[in-house]
């Protein structure tokens, strides 16, 4: 793999549910160590994209890659999705953090995190078991190893969710707003957490509201309305200078 | 006849009434997975032929369900009777007739689990198999397990029902008993067999539960 190439590339991303259409012709390359912040309003297509990124939703048109790897291509307006194997490989390429966590609750903390890399990647349990461990701690997390997540709030639960998905060393993380479903002490333990990461060049694609935040992060702020990319670029074109009036129009009222 | 002659005979026929119940749950527990996938099936006509099947089996009485199924090979096929075949009817009536409704409690089960569980497995890349057997199936036998409780318990009085047909199981014992001792005892003593055995059911049952009581969602 060259160094240029994109850990993640969507291209002329379209889906439709229905009549409905949710993403009409959206890009996205993401480099490597690069953190690229998602804004928007609500039913915008935000989730929709992270989950056509993630290969829970079918593309109807355009192509996604990691890396080398081909995990749909274009044919002539229609999307063709690689073979199993492919797709199992391009997913062990990224990870994803959900808004609700969806953590398993009948395992433990260990067993959450450490679980896919032994039955999914074949690792030695001793091994994944040690790393889950350091991932605990990383986290914020020890002493929780042997609860399970009902015996947790909201901000340790997701960030077990942040450590199942870095459990399994992906190239790229997708976060789905994952500090909505929190209250704001426990959202900025989250943050804390994803700032530790960014700041160790983790590849990350994180759609949030926390303004403030992206502007910290993000290397690449994109504001997605509508289904399109309307505006993207730094943190300071994007949240401080707005070229775009839907832009502007969103911006002043997440701020009231 | 002395009470221990009459409680030897009822432990004989209560020994039957088990069989009845252990045959049950060995092949309707599995045959209730059959039957609940076939209705959750994407093939349409298949969704609906099970549809059918268990609105039947639910919506008939278990002891005609027994005589059809006893009746069937003769009228169907000309097949002559033999003195094993009321025993083979009632199995097979009690097995597909508790399929039914343990399917219908499958069902709800898997229907409970949040799409996010299967989605957060699909991202970690486990497979169908895996998803299903480690992280779907444990979460189901938690939420099933007071709904399959009552069928349980029920099973072990519907157990009865063979009598109709001329199984020798308890309550045909007793009912025996009561008609030449001209006596009520048996029918007391099977109601304490019934009860008792509920009992441990209902033991084994509350232990399985506290078991999995370590977590909620
Ligand atoms: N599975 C689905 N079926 C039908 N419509 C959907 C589905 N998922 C999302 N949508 C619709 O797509 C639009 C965009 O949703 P979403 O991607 O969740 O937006 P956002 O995350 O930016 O709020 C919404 O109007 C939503 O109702
Ligand atoms: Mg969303």
């Amino acid at each position: 793999m060259t160094s240029t190439q994109p850990i993640m590339a969507l291209r002329g991303a379209r889906k439709a549910f229905g009549e409905h259409e949710v993403l009409r012709g959206v890009s996205l390359e993401v480099a490597r160590g690069e953190v690229v912040a998602i804004i928007g309003p609500s039913g915008g297509g935000k989730s929709t994209l992270l989950r056509c990124a993630t290969l829970l939703e079918k593309l109807d048109d355009g192509s996604l890659a990691f890396g080398d790897i081909t995990a749909a291509r274009d044919e002539r307006g229609r999307t063709v999705y690689a073979a199993g194997d492919e797709l199992k490989r391009a997913r062990s390429r990224f990870g994803l953090v959900f808004q609700n966590y969806n953590l398993f609750p009948h395992r433990t903390v260990m067993h959450n995190i450490a679980d896919a890399p032994v039955r999914v990647q074949k690792r030695p349990r001793a091994e994944a078991e040690h790393e889950a461990r350091e991932l605990i701690q990383k986290m914020g997390l020890a002493g929780c190893e042997d609860k399970v997540p009902c015996q947790l709030s909201g901000g340790q639960q997701q960030r077990v969710s942040i450590a199942r998905a870095l459990a399994l060393h992906p190239e790229i993380l997708f976060f789905d707003e994952p500090t909505s479903a929190l209250d704001p002490e426990l959202t900025a333990e989250v943050l804390r957490v994803i700032k530790t990461l960014a700041a160790e060049r983790m590849t990350m694609v994180i759609v949030t509201h926390e303004m403030g935040f992206a502007r910290e992060v993000a290397d690449r702020v994109v504001f997605l309305d509508g289904g399109m990319i309307v505006e993207e670029g730094t943190a300071e074109q994007v949240i401080d200078h707005p070229r775009e009036e839907r832009t502007r129009a969103f911006l002043s009222k997440i701020a009231e | 006849m002395s009470f221990s002659v009459m409680l030897g005979m009822l432990t004989e026929g209560f020994l039957v009434s088990l069989q009845i119940f252990f045959f049950t749950i060995a092949g309707a527990v599995p045959l209730g997975v059959v039957v609940a996938l076939g209705r959750m099936s994407r093939v349409a006509p298949l969704r609906w032929i099970v549809r059918i099947y268990i609105s039947i089996m639910r919506g008939t009485p278990l002891m005609l369900q027994m005589f059809a199924i006893y009746f069937a090979p003769y009228y169907l096929f000309g097949i002559q009777l033999t003195p094993d075949s009321k025993w083979q009817a009632t199995i097979t009536a009690f097995i597909v007739n508790y399929a039914a409704y343990f399917a219908e409690i499958y069902r709800s089960g898997l229907q409970s689990i949040p799409r996010g569980q299967y989605e957060a497995a699909e991202v970690l890349g486990y497979s169908r198999a895996q998803t299903f057997c480690y992280i779907v199936l444990p979460q189901v036998v938690k939420r099933i397990l007071p709904a399959m409780g009552n069928e349980i318990i029920t099973l072990v009085k519907d157990t009865s029902l063979a009598f109709s047909i001329g199984v020798a199981e308890m309550f045909s014992t007793a009912k025996a008993l009561v008609a030449s001792q001209v006596s009520m005892v048996p029918f007391a003593i099977a109601a304490v067999f019934y009860w008792v055995f509920n009992f441990l059911v209902e033991l084994v049952l509350a232990a399985a539960e506290k078991k999995l009581s370590y977590y909620h969602d």
